[in-house]
This record gives C-alpha cells, structure tokens and sequence, in this order.
C-alpha cells in the first residue's frame, strides 16, 4: 500500500465517527426546528423576565464570581496534562521495560510535588 | 460501490444504536421514578396505560408541543446552542462501544461487524475527549440565560464535571496497563474466560472501580453530587430558564451521560459482552452459532446493573455540601486513583518479569 492508501485505510476508521457526529447534530436541530413549528407563541414582559423566585429582578447576572472556579480550572488543565503522558505510557507498558518504568515514577513524582505545593498553598481549600 | 455498502452499513448501525440509546433513555426516566417509588413505598406514575408504562411518551410529547421561553436579557445564540452541544457529546461516545463479539456477520449478503460501530485504536481517549465537550454545554447555558441561579449552577457544574473527570482519567490507566489498548474492542476481548478474568477481579482493579464509580456519578451530575442543580437552593441550576424541547435535551444529555457512563465501567471493568463462565451458556447447550445473543444479554445486564445503582444511590444517600464535594475529590479520589496507578503499575511489571 502506498502511503496515501495507508492513511486512507487509517481514516476509514473514523469516518462512521464523523457521519454519527452529523446525524447527531442533525437529530438536536432537527427536533428544535420541528418543535418551533408547533409550539404556542404567547410572549409577555412577565413570562420573558428572568426567574428570581417571583421578586423583580434586580441587577445583571453576568457579575464577578469567586476566584476559585479560575484555580480549580488552572489545576485541571495541568493535571489533566499530567494524566495524559499517562496514556501512552500505559499503553506502551510491556515493551517499555524498567527505564520506561522508572523513569514514570520520577514523572509521577514530580506529579505529586506539584500536588502537594498546591494543597499546601491551599488551592484545593473550598470554604 | 464498496464504499456505498461500506457508508450504507455505517448508517444503519448509527440509527440502530441512536434508536436504542433514546428508547432507552425515555424509559429509563420511568425507570427511575418506578424504582424510586417502590423504595419509598409509593406506586409511581400510573395513570397514562397500564402501570404508567406510556409516562415517558406522554412526558416527550408535552415537552415538543411547549413554548420554548427565551428569556430577555438571554444571549439567543448561545441559549439555542447549549441543548444541542449538551446532547451530542453523549451521544456520539457510543460509537466506539462494543454490544457484542467484534466478529463479522453476514446481512442481507453483506458482511459487516454489527456489534460496534467503528473499532478505533484510541477508543477510550475519544470518549473521554467528548465527555469534556459535553461541559461546554452545561457552562454556556448557565452563562447565556442571564440568570443568577444558572449562572451559578453552570459554574458548579463546571468545576465538578472538570475535577472528577482527573479522577476518571487516572482511574482507568491501570486497566490500560493491564489491556495495553486504548481500544474499547481490545479492552473487552482481552477479559475473556470466565468473571476471574475481568480486570475488576483478575487485574485487581476494585480500588479503581471504585474511584471510577463515584466519580462517574459525579460526572453525570447525579444524587448525591448534584449540586449544580441542587433543587433547595438554586432552583434547578443551569436548567432554570429553559422550557420544552431545549430542557427536555438537557434531560436527555444528563440520561444518555448515565447510560454512557455505565457502558465504559460494564467494558473496563466487568468484560463487556463477556460471559462470567468459562464459556457461553449456549455453547453448553449445543447452538455455538447463536453465541453472540448471549453475549449482548450479558452486555445489557452489566450496563442495567449499574442504571440500577444510579437509582439506589439516589434513593439512599443525602446531597453533598460543595466544599465536601471539592475536598473529596481533590483529596480523597485523587490520591487513591495515583495510588492505584502506582502500584498496578508495580505489580503488573513484576507478574510479567519472565
């Protein structure tokens, strides 16, 4: 096979992935778009005002909020890193012998360290 | 004319298995309140056909025929958006889940493997990756009804999906390193030969499952960790403003994410397809052809096992505060789930040592 069969071959694979992704889509706005057609339209300023537990709404929802969902997602992406050099090396376990083994608990070291320096600063604090 | 059958087989497989997931998911929402009663000692729905057994339609059929209320200050856009990008990430991740033996049949004089859709080698990463998008949509909604309780639901919802996901992400490596594939198929075929070889029990995975569990609950935003739409105090979360069709796709994400969830722990953890014995029990009573109904009655028993969990532990445990629910996961299931990582990695490398 020439290369380009190759990749062909390879990516033939994923083609059912792309027509599910698009009978997907196709199904979500399918359905919007059909129940647009049938729904009752009665709009008035009292249905269309947000819900405040029946008190007018005072002020815009989109304000400030706490520094902590920034920190929690900070921690996510790095970790979430971390986990993924995890994969390949999971994948790869059998064949990668001792210094592949090794070389992953000094990784998960480090791992750890950085764990242990944000719940020492107290990143994973909630209160 | 290769690749029309080739496209045509992929076609029919996706509608096979998007039919199933929805019928599933409008049931299981019966399901739940049926299970739910009796563990009250309530009767549940029961007035629309017998045994309420026609609730779910009903339910669907109000929801199409709403008005769908988008409120003043909401961006439109993003408001229409969410429900869609919400619902189609947990769809699509069935794509690489396998129901039954990946062998080749033949239908109609064409030859195709039912039991999956597509085989990619990097099945597990590819749901994982969806899963996340799936976030967005919760996220977005929140943000884009301009309300306060979704606003704060929304952010919630995402700190706890992003942070459990670590958790589900570490939890399933020592599998990997015990199948050594990240392919849905691989993972199951590699657990053949009776429960004993299941990587529950046979790769001692059960602090793994376990960390993989409760996180998946936390995940799919379930009681007892549903705080991002905690009724007692954010009325109902990111999902406040929203009305007939567009709310009844946040339902049917939040369902479609359960059945989902419970497919990759029936694969990873309890052999998928696989028969606790040795064998098929069909095999023994002389029809090895009709092997693989078996195989898919044992899928689906695995998968309704842990639908049934959802329920129970809905119906058994209290709601978490979030600052419990952001400490145990950073502090309890992460440590445990590096932990696992560790020592799988550990026990396995010298079990294989010649």
């Amino acid at each position: 096979m020439s290369g380009t069969e190759h990749l062909l071959y390879y990516l033939s694979d994923y083609f059912p992935i792309l027509v599910f992704i698009a009978v997907a889509f196709a199904f979500g706005a399918g359905t919007l778009i059909l129940s647009h057609f049938v729904q009752p339209k009665l709009p008035d300023a009292e249905k269309l005002s947000v819900y405040e537990c029946g008190s007018e709404p005072f002020s815009d929802a989109r304000m400030p909020f706490p520094v902590r969902y920034y920190i929690i997602a900070m921690l996510f992406v790095i970790f979430d890193i971390e986990i993924l050099f995890l994969y390949p090396w999971a994948v790869a376990f059998d064949k990668i012998g001792m210094i592949g083994m090794a070389e992953m608990v000094i990784f998960i070291a480090l791992f750890v360290v950085g764990y242990i320096y944000a719940w020492k600063k107290g990143a994973l604090e909630w209160d | 004319m290769e690749l029309m059958i080739f496209a045509g087989a992929a076609l029919v497989k996706i509608a096979m298995v998007m039919i199933v997931v929805l019928l599933t998911v409008a049931f299981l929402t019966l399901a739940e309140r049926k299970v739910l009663s009796w563990m009250q000692d309530r009767m549940g729905p029961m007035e629309v056909g017998p045994y309420g057994i026609l609730q779910p339609i009903a339910d669907g059929l109000k929801l199409f025929f709403k008005e769908d209320i988008i409120p003043s200050g909401a961006n439109w856009l993003l408001f229409s958006l969410a429900p869609i990008l919400s619902v189609v990430p947990a769809l699509i991740g069935f794509a690489v889940i396998p129901y039954g033996p990946n062998q080749e049949m033949e239908i109609f004089g064409v030859t195709i493997k039912p039991f999956v859709i597509t085989d990619i080698n990097i099945g597990i990463l590819y749901i994982l990756a969806f899963a996340s998008i799936g976030a967005y949509g919760i996220i977005l909604g929140g943000w884009a009804s301009n309300n306060k309780y979704s606003l704060l639901g929304g952010l919630r919802a995402a700190a706890q999906v992003i942070s459990y996901e670590l958790n589900i992400g570490l939890a399933i490596i020592g599998v990997i390193i015990l199948s050594g594939s990240l392919s849905m198929v691989k993972i199951a075929e590699g657990q053949a030969g009776g429960f004993w070889h299941w990587y529950l029990f046979g790769g001692l995975q059960i602090v793994g499952f376990v960390v993989y569990v409760i996180s998946a609950v936390a995940e799919t935003n379930r009681l007892p960790f549903d705080l991002a739409e905690a009724e007692s105090e954010l009325v109902a979360g990111w999902m406040t403003e929203y009305s007939g069709m567009r709310f009844a796709f946040f339902f049917m994400a939040e369902y479609a994410n359960m059945i989902l969830v419970s497919c990759i722990a029936a694969v990873l953890f309890l052999g998928g397809y696989q028969s606790p014995f040795p064998h098929y029990i069909i095999e023994y009573l002389g029809f090895p052809g009709m092997k693989w109904v078996e195989a898919v009655v044992w899928f689906t028993v695995k998968v309704y096992f842990f639908l049934f969990l959802f329920f129970w532990i809905r119906a058994t445990l209290p709601r978490l505060r979030y600052d419990q629910l952001m400490r145990f996961g950073w502090k309890v299931l992460l440590p445990l789930a590096l932990a696992n990582v560790l020592i799988t990695s550990i026990v396995v490398y010298f079990v294989r040592q010649p």
